[in-house]
């Protein structure tokens, strides 16, 4: 390894899980060991949370009820917007209502296993245990999962699991999950515990005596750049796959909050552990802004393929059968179309590099419910998948009963994120992460209906036990406004709004956005080689200058000012983008959704290199020009075996 | 996905056209007033008075037009029932009385009706102060958009109609005649059946649109019922509106003299 | 094809509006309505004017940021959100007006921006449940029927776009307060705070400068959910209720 890529730094622990108990009992111990907060103390202490997704919203609900003073931040017009929202399939939990087996255990197993062995077995194991009080808390709380005829809840299994453990309100659970949280959230705004500041982002962390005290924030809608002080700061701002400019995520979505936290001093775990989702729409043209996903289910009929002669142009209904290469079932003839997520869209990318893929630019393959149609009839067809292919239909203009659909996987979930330990803690005392922004429970790889789970399962149950532990030392020594450390963090927020106005270049943000993102896309995207990688980082640098000299962003300061809000993200994205790469080439291994085209099984399977990469890479910040510090967390399984993945 | 913004999109800021006051309300949060959580206050409430009494005004207008298709059977007989109405209660009561009661409770249904109609046209103007500078209507009916001016129509009308016809005082006939001369006598004039008419058309689409509400607003509707609900509505209104007008036009074309 | 924009702009809330013209060539049919306007700013940007400020996120028709009045029509002429309306919907040279939401109720920020914190606060005076974090026992405790539980997704399926008000002749929020109302309402869970919910959340609908409710179905027929009129006949059901039952609240 390049000794110019990175330094190496000391290795890191996590040193909150009890791990003197078994597995089973640690969550309990560490709730017991953990030191508590006094309710009239509560509310002496303040507790910001920025974001209101699934983690930060239900995070602020709880803190609120126990009794503290909390002051939540949210750069959409309502705390309902939050992209948790966007979340279609399901939420996995532990109940065994269908009395197939599911366990805490299977379900610990699973995400171990699904993660590629790339993840904390004592954070997986409570998230495992947390799992089912979600359901409970959510129904309580009037959420209207899909129920059977006799008024319990129904189930389903999801993304290829054994078990039917995943609960669902039809294909908008996301946002069904984040309504009750925001409604849990409303209930505490109206009571008074909670302060809201809306269209209101964080631009910086306020680091006073190595703990979080505060956080600079900018108005959206004033321009005005304000200080806000707090005994703790929790952060739930999502995960930062925009990265890439076009993903499923929304618009707004960010790595700002949590890039600026790594820059005063927490360390950034695994950013290279990015999560693509095999079936979403293809892309249209230059103007694309976003890519929609549709279900994975698609998969149960649809037969995948390309033609195979390359550059075959003719419409698909005139390719005949034997011209057609079902590339899936031929590789893989024991899980044909419904091989993982990974390994669907790795097979996809390398069709389309081979100049097979079909649509606008090559960047696609088909979807074919033909052969499903003929088989189960159009009105079967249209009963199950209907809602999809109306989606499909209007955004393409396409009709997916007569043609087939197209689809192109895109990304849309990040596992890395802030290192934090059991508690949720990261390496800034005092600065708490939760939800997406963290990497704690996925490792290298999330499975389908996990990311609601682990969001809700953060906010409600996890922090609020374990953020007391620190608050009892608490409350804080008050600081004063005229802090050096304020003013010094406002006068850099400031400097650099001014600075992007006064540059006054010849591109848009938008313009560096998409070329950051195809670049971060061909060579940190489904497959990586050293040498794509060190191609990108040869040019993400000189994209880096030449945003900083020739960006033009409209406008002012003092104003409704959204081009502003997309620089500032924009130039995060272009330094996280350099360390995602370095990760990327660090480990020279593929696992999970990190895929090395040099580290791959004969049959052209991820190859995991346990020896020497059984660890979560959590990386210091350095400033510009000086290499990143790596500090190695090891990972050891004591209750699950280490194993490769087989879909043969 | 492309590089650079494609520069084949042109561009071409040109005039400044429509002038629309702006908002001066700032974004600053909170709401305007403080919730009326008393019972008159709610919009609700006031939506609800609105049903009640226009179903009072629904039996009532049955019952009128029952009444007045007794011109048919000839002048003795629907005077004697105007008498009727006068003499109704008694001897239980004294005369008058029932038809007081009667005229107590519309005109005090009449003036709840206008009292929650204004709250909730004054409630509407406040809600958008800025108009739109072009505005179409996706699911509305004639009926659903005329109820205030409408109702304005109306209220104009009743007063007329009372003067008319009740008391006489601007009728052809006098203040002294029989009601069944009043009736003939007014409407042998082809001026006040097409005012009447006007008015009844109205009125038509005043209840038209006020059965469905009052169902809607007394929680009565629900999506199976709505299409059965507004056929209702249509053809009580085309009836109701019907059996009005057959006297005018029977008055005019001589059927009734 | 090419098109004639006329625009609403609004530098602020302080500021009068008025429309402006713009002109666009070489859109395609595939672009989404708010990918046009993206092109039609980059290019602003780049002609050093303004672009123009308009609220979206998750640009795939969930997160309810999204809402303009594209000629006259809340979201356009297709029933869905304006992230979802594509230019295959108009015609080369067509003139197409754009403007914000307009209500008292929703003040304009910027452009075709306005603020509908109005909703937060409506949930906020009841729209919800008190469970707090922990109380909450086995989620199969209750059973709820599946009828039930169907029409309460069917009315939670609300997304808060506003464009219920929008369209409303009289600027009237209450088809969003109704479904809330009417999802929490019909669960069993929602049970003992019924009464009390509906009358505060339709009094604080009323003090945001909402119009009333006079049962016209606009909003209904602009829903991008196809939130019921039902759901309005639910809530005054349960407001007239709750009057009856003399559950004026507390506080």
């Amino acid at each position: 390894m390049a000794l110019e890529l990175f330094l190496e730094g000391d290795p890191i622990a996590d040193t909150k899980a009890p791990t003197d108990v078994p597995i089973g009992e640690r969550w309990s111990e560490r709730k017991f060991r953990g030191k508590l907060v006094n309710p009239a103390n509560r509310r002496k202490m303040t507790i910001i949370v920025v974001g209101t997704g699934l983690a930060g919203g239900a995070a602020a609900a709880t803190l609120a009820e126990a009794g503290y003073k909390v002051k939540s931040f949210w750069f959409q017009d309502s705390p309902r917007r939050a992209h948790s929202i966007a979340a279609q399939g399901g939420i996995n939990a532990a109940k065994n209502y269908r009395n197939d087996g599911d366990s805490v255990h299977r379900l610990f197993y699973d995400t171990v296993k699904g993660g590629d062995f790339r993840s904390r077995e004592d954070n997986v194991h409570r998230l495992a245990e947390i799992s089912t009080q979600i359901i409970d808390q959510c129904v309580a709380q009037g959420v209207p999962f899909a129920r059977e005829y006799g008024g319990l809840l129904d189930n389903r299994s999801f993304g290829g699991a054994q078990v039917s453990r995943t609960f669902y309100a039809r294909g908008q659970t996301g946002q069904q999950l984040l309504i009750g949280a925001y409604q849990a959230f409303e209930r505490q705004v109206a009571a008074g515990n909670i302060e809201t500041h809306s269209r209101t982002e964080m631009l910086d962390l306020v680091v006073v005596d190595g703990k979080a005290r505060g956080i600079v924030v900018r108005d959206l809608v004033t321009g005005e750049v304000t200080t806000h002080v707090a005994d703790v700061v929790v952060l739930g701002t999502g995960g930062y796959s925009n990265v890439y400019y076009l993903s499923t995520n929304a618009k707004g979505s960010n790595t700002t909050a949590i890039w600026r936290a790594h820059k005063r001093g927490a360390y950034f775990a695994n950013p290279c552990y990015t999560q693509i989702h095999p079936t979403c729409i293809p892309v249209s043209g230059d103007y694309q802004s976003k890519l929609t996903l549709m279900s994975e289910s698609l998969r149960n009929d649809g037969r995948v393929w390309v033609p195979k002669e390359r550059g075959d142009s003719r419409p698909p209904q005139d390719i005949p059968e034997d011209e057609r290469d079902y590339y899936l079932e031929r590789k893989y003839p024991a899980f044909g179309n419904l091989v993982p997520r990974d390994i669907a869209s790795r097979q996809a990318k390398n069709v389309c590099d081979e100049g097979r893929g079909v649509g606008p630019g090559g960047l696609g393959v088909y979807l074919d419910f033909a052969e499903a149609i003929q088989r189960l009839g159009r009105k079967a067809v249209e009963a199950k998948y209907g809602n999809l292919f109306d989606m499909y239909a209007r955004i393409t203009g396409e009709d997916p009963y007569s043609a087939p659909m197209r689809i192109y996987p895109a990304v849309h979930y990040t596992m890395g994120g802030l290192w934090v330990d059991y508690d949720l803690q990261s390496t800034i005392p005092g600065l708490f992460v939760i939800g997406e922004a963290n990497f704690s429970d996925h490792g290298a790889n999330r499975l389908g209906a996990s990311a609601l789970m682990q969001g809700l399962s953060d906010g409600y149950f996890v922090l609020p036990n374990t953020i007391t532990d620190y608050l009892s030392a608490g409350p804080f020594e008050k600081v004063p406004a005229d802090h050096p450390a304020i003013v010094e963090a406002e006068a850099g927020v400031k400097a650099q709004v001014e600075k992007f106005l006064s540059i006054n270049g010849t591109r848009t943000v938008a313009s560096f956005h998409r070329e950051l993102g195809r670049l971060v896309w061909d060579y940190c995207g489904m497959e990586r080689t050293a040498e794509g990688l060190r191609k990108a980082l040869d040019r993400i640098p000189e994209l880096r200058k030449e945003f900083w000299t020739n960006v033009k962003v409209a406008g002012d300061a003092h104003t409704f000012n959204q081009n502003l809000e997309h620089a500032a993200r924009v130039a995060d994205f272009i330094e996280l983008a350099e360390l995602m790469c370095i990760d990327a080439l660090h480990r020279e291994e593929s696992c999970g959704g990190h895929f090395r085209a040099e580290s791959q099984t004969p049959e052209g399977e991820a190859l995991r290199n346990d020896e020497e990469f059984a660890y979560v890479a959590a990386w210091g910040w350095t400033p510009e020009g000086e290499p990143p510090v790596l500090h190695r967390e090891a990972l050891e399984y004591e209750y699950v075996h280490l194993a490769q993945r087989s879909y043969k | 996905m492309g590089l650079t913004c494609a520069s084949s999109y042109r561009v071409l800021v040109a005039t400044v056209t429509t002038q629309q006051a702006g908002q001066s309300a700032g974004a600053n949060p909170g709401p305007k007033r403080d919730p009326k959580t008393g019972r008159f206050g709610s919009s609700v409430f006031k939506k609800a008075v609105m049903a009640v009494t226009g179903i009072i005004f629904v039996l009532y207008l049955i019952a009128h037009m029952v009444g007045n298709l007794k011109a048919f059977a000839g002048a003795e007989t629907f005077n004697a029932y105007s008498e009727f109405l006068r003499d109704l209660g008694e001897p239980i009561v004294p005369r008058l009385t029932v038809l007081t009661i009667i005229r107590v409770v519309l005109l005090v249904a009449v003036a709840a009706h206008i009292w929650a109609a204004f709250s909730l046209w004054k409630q509407a103007k406040r809600a958008r102060p800025v108009a739109y500078v072009t505005k179409k209507r996706v699911q509305q009916s004639y009926a659903s958009r005329t109820m205030r001016w409408g109702g304005v129509i109306l209220i104009l009308f009743i007063i007329w109609h009372i003067l008319d016809l009740t008391l006489g005082a601007v009728n052809p006939a006098g203040r002294d005649s029989l009601p069944y001369g009043r009736l003939v006598e007014g409407f042998q004039n082809p001026v006040v059946t097409i005012w009447y008419a006007i008015a009844l058309i109205a009125l038509g689409f005043h209840i038209r649109h006020g059965v469905w509400s009052a169902t809607q607003t007394l929680g009565h509707s629900n999506k199976r019922r709505e299409r059965a609900l507004n056929l209702f509505a249509t053809v009580f209104a085309v009836v109701l509106v019907g059996g009005y007008l057959l006297i005018p036009f029977s008055v005019l074309f001589g059927i009734i003299d | 094809m090419q098109l004639t924009l006329r625009v609403w702009r609004q530098p602020s809330p302080q500021v009068k509006g008025k429309m402006a013209n713009y002109h666009l060539t070489d859109v395609s049919e595939d672009m989404s309505f708010l990918e046009m306007l993206d092109v039609l700013n980059e290019q602003l940007i780049l002609d050093g004017e303004d672009p123009i400020a308009f609220d979206h996120d998750c640009r795939e028709g969930i997160c309810g940021s999204c809402g303009l009045m594209i000629n006259g029509i809340a979201h356009g002429p297709e029933q869905t959100t304006t992230c979802q309306l594509h230019m295959r919907s108009f015609s080369d040279g067509d003139t197409i007006d754009i403007e914000p939401w307009r209500s008292g109720g929703f003040p304009v920020v910027k452009d075709l921006v306005v603020d509908r914190s109005a909703f937060d606060r409506i949930i906020s005076a009841g729209g919800f449940i008190s469970a707090p974090t922990g109380t909450a026992p086995d989620a199969h405790a209750t059973p709820v029927p599946k009828v039930d539980a169907d029409a309460a997704f069917d009315a939670a399926t609300c997304i808060g776009c506003g464009a219920c008000v929008a369209a409303c002749p009289n600027g009237s929020a209450m088809l969003f307060t109704a479904a809330k109302v009417t999802h929490l309402g019909l669960l069993p869970q929602g049970q003992p705070e019924r009464d009390s919910r509906v009358v505060k959340m339709v009094a604080q609908q009323d003090a945001e400068d909402f119009g009333g409710c006079t049962n016209i179905g606009e909003c209904s027929a602009v829903c991008p959910k196809g939130i019921s009129m039902e759901t309005i006949s639910r809530l005054n059901h349960d407001l007239l209720g709750a009057l009856r039952a003399n559950a004026v609240p507390a506080s």
